[in-house]
C-alpha cells in the first residue's frame, strides 16, 4: 500500500522542527485546513545576498504520505535557491514517493506549502525594503 | 503475543474453532441438498438446517419458524426494508430511519426514496442517541416502518429498543431493527422489545462469513414480505436460493456459543475495554471519547486524538489491526457520517478510532495496544503543526486556513 520511499520518511522524517517565525530570513508558509485532514506547515530559512535556502523545517499533520511529502520537500529545499526552489512541481514528489492517485493531493499542498513559504520571505524582505 | 494484533471485531470477527469443527462434515460427507425431500442427503441436511434454526432463534427469543437465513446482514436488511415498502405500498409510504445507520439500511432507504418513498432520517443526539420525542412525531398516517439498529458499528452505542419498540407497537408501525453488532454481546430479545424484523450476520459473533439471517415475526402481528429474489421459494417463499448448509450449521453453532457464554465474555470484554479507555485518557493530553459510554456495547471503543490524522496514526500502529473514521481511510474520502452525526467535528473526526475488542483478545493484547497508540499518538503530535500551536494557546478553530 504505501511505497518504501513513503515509510521511511514516515518512520525517520527529515527536518522536522520549527524556525523561528519572526527571524526576517526565515519564511514561512502553513497550508491545508484540520478539517480537510491536512495540515503542512513548512519553513526556509534563506541566506539575504544569495537567496539560497540554508535550512528547511516542517510540521504536518496529515496521512502518511503528506508527512512523507514535505519531509521531502524539505530534504529538497536545503541548497537550493529559491527560484530553484520554485520548479519543484508535486509531479517530483509524485514520482519519488510513488504516490498512488488518491495521494496526489499530498504532493499537491507539498508544492503549494513550499510556494507560500516563498511568498511569505518575499513579503518580509519587501516590506523590510519599502519601509527602509 | 502473536502479531498484528486484531482488535477489529466490529469488521469481522475469526471464526471460534468449535463452529468450524461442527461445519466441516457439512461441506464433505454431509454435502446434502436440504431442500431434497426424498432421500437421506436431503434429510440430514435439512435436519442440520433446521436444529440451527433453533439455535438462533433461541439466542434472540424468537421462534424458529421465524427466522429466514440470508447471505448477511447487508441482504437482511435489503429484504426488510424493500420486503415491507413492497408488501404494505396500500397501507402507506413513509419509512423512519436514523442517520447514524449502516450504508445497508441508509443505501436501501435511498433507492425506495427514487421509487417514490418518503423516508425521515432522524438525527441523533450529542451522545449518539435517538430522540424519541422526534420519533414519536415523525410518525404520519402513512408511516410503514421504522427502521433503528440496535447498536452502532463504529461508535458501539446502543438505542433504546425497548421503547423505540413500544412507541411503533403503540402507533401500528412495523419495527425493524439491525442486530449484527449487538447479537452474542447484550442480551437481544424480539418480544421483550417488541421487533417485528430483525438482520442478524454470522460473521460478526464468531460465525462464518456469507450467511445471515432476517428474523420475521409470525403473531402478533404476522409480518409480510415481498421476495427481493425469484426462485425456488425456500424459506417460506421470503428468500429463495439453495441454502448455504455448512454456513447455517455453523451459524446456528456460534448462537449457542453467545448464547452459553455471552455473560462472562460481555463482561470480561468490558473489563478491558475500559482499562484500554483510563489508560489512555491518563496518559494522553486531549483525547475524547465518540458517543455514549453509558449505552456502549461491552467491546467497543470509539475515541479521537486530537491533532493526529487517524490514517497517520493506523501507519504507526503497523502490528495493530484497528480501523479509523478519518477520510483518507474510506473510500469516500469524506470523514465518519456517523460521528459527523454526534455533531464531532471534520477536523476531530479525522482522528479517530475505532477499537473492536473479540473474544480471542487477551488482557495482555490490551495492554500491548494502549502502550502503542500512546507512543504513536505521542511521535505524530512531535510532527504536528497543529499541537505545536495548541500548545502555544492558539485557538485552532480562529485561524484562517488557507483551504485547497
Amino acid at each position: 500500500m504505501y511505497s518504501d520511499k513513503v515509510l521511511d520518511h514516515y518512520a525517520n522524517p527529515r527536518n522536522v522542527g520549527a524556525l523561528d517565525k519572526s527571524d526576517p530570513s526565515v519564511g514561512t508558509g502553513m497550508v491545508g485546513a484540520p478539517e480537510c485532514g491536512d495540515v503542512m506547515k513548512l519553513q526556509i530559512k534563506v541566506s539575504g545576498d544569495s537567496e539560497v535556502i540554508v535550512d528547511a523545517k516542517f510540521k504536518t499533520f496529515g496521512c502518511g504520505s503528506a508527512i512523507a511529502s514535505s519531509s521531502l520537500a524539505t530534504e529538497w529545499l536545503k541548497g537550493r535557491t529559491i527560484d530553484e526552489a520554485l520548479e519543484i512541481r508535486n509531479t517530483d514528489i509524485v514520482n519519488e514517493l510513488s504516490l498512488p492517485p488518491v495521494k496526489i493531493h499530498c504532493s499537491v499542498l507539498a508544492e503549494d506549502a513550499i510556494k507560500a513559504a516563498i511568498e511569505d520571505y518575499r513579503k518580509k524582505r519587501s516590506g523590510r525594503n519599502d519601509g527602509g | 503475543m502473536k502479531k498484528p494484533i486484531y482488535l477489529d471485531n466490529h469488521a469481522t470477527t475469526p471464526m471460534d474453532p468449535r463452529v468450524l469443527e461442527a461445519m466441516l462434515p457439512y461441506y464433505t460427507e454431509k454435502f446434502g441438498n436440504a431442500a431434497s425431500r426424498n432421500h437421506s442427503f436431503g434429510w440430514q441436511a435439512e435436519e442440520a438446517v433446521e436444529k440451527a434454526r433453533k439455535q438462533v432463534a433461541d439466542l434472540v427469543g424468537a421462534t424458529a419458524k421465524e427466522i429466514v437465513f440470508t447471505s448477511g446482514a447487508t441482504e437482511s436488511d435489503n429484504l426488510a426494508i424493500k420486503g415491507v415498502a413492497e408488501m404494505y405500498a396500500e397501507k402507506g409510504d413513509h419509512i423512519i430511519t436514523v442517520a447514524t445507520e449502516h450504508k445497508a439500511v441508509l443505501d436501501t432507504c435511498r433507492r425506495l426514496e427514487k421509487h417514490g418513498c418518503r423516508v425521515t432520517y432522524l438525527p441523533v443526539k450529542r451522545e449518539g442517541l435517538v430522540d424519541l420525542d422526534r420519533l414519536r412525531e415523525a410518525i404520519t398516517e402513512r408511516t410503514i416502518l421504522i427502521s433503528v439498529m440496535q447498536a452502532n458499528n463504529e461508535i458501539g452505542v446502543i438505542q433504546p429498543i425497548a421503547e423505540i419498540g413500544a412507541i411503533a407497537r403503540e402507533r401500528g408501525v412495523l419495527f425493524h431493527s439491525d442486530a449484527t453488532q449487538a447479537i452474542g454481546k447484550v442480551a437481544v430479545d424480539v418480544i421483550r422489545d417488541n421487533i417485528d424484523l430483525m438482520s442478524l450476520s454470522a460473521h460478526k459473533m464468531y460465525g462464518p462469513k456469507g450467511t445471515g439471517a432476517l428474523y420475521v415475526r409470525r403473531r402478533n402481528p404476522r409480518v409480510q414480505l415481498t421476495a427481493q429474489m425469484d426462485g425456488g421459494g425456500h424459506e417460506r417463499g421470503m428468500r429463495s436460493g439453495t441454502l448455504n448448509v455448512p454456513g447455517i450449521v455453523g451459524f446456528g453453532e456460534a448462537c449457542a456459543i453467545c448464547q452459553r457464554e455471552m455473560a462472562g465474555e460481555s463482561a470480561r470484554l468490558a473489563g478491558l475495554r475500559d482499562r484500554l479507555k483510563d489508560r489512555l485518557l491518563a496518559e494522553l493530553d486531549d483525547v475524547y471519547v465518540n458517543g455514549s459510554m453509558g449505552h456502549r456495547l461491552p467491546n467497543n471503543l470509539n475515541m479521537s486524538f486530537a491533532f493526529v490524522e487517524g490514517e497517520s496514526l493506523l501507519m504507526g500502529l503497523n502490528d495493530v489491526a484497528v480501523s479509523s473514521g478519518s477520510a483518507c481511510t474510506s473510500a469516500t474520502l469524506e470523514p465518519s457520517y456517523v460521528l459527523k452525526a454526534l455533531g464531532v467535528g471534520d477536523e476531530l473526526a479525522h482522528t479517530s478510532i475505532r477499537f473492536g475488542l473479540g473474544r480471542f483478545n487477551t488482557a495482555e493484547e490490551v495492554n500491548y495496544v494502549a502502550g502503542r497508540v500512546v507512543e504513536v499518538v505521542t511521535r505524530l503530535r512531535e510532527l504536528s503543526p497543529l499541537y505545536e500551536m495548541a500548545k502555544e494557546g492558539v485557538d485552532l478553530k480562529k485561524v484562517q486556513w488557507a483551504k485547497e
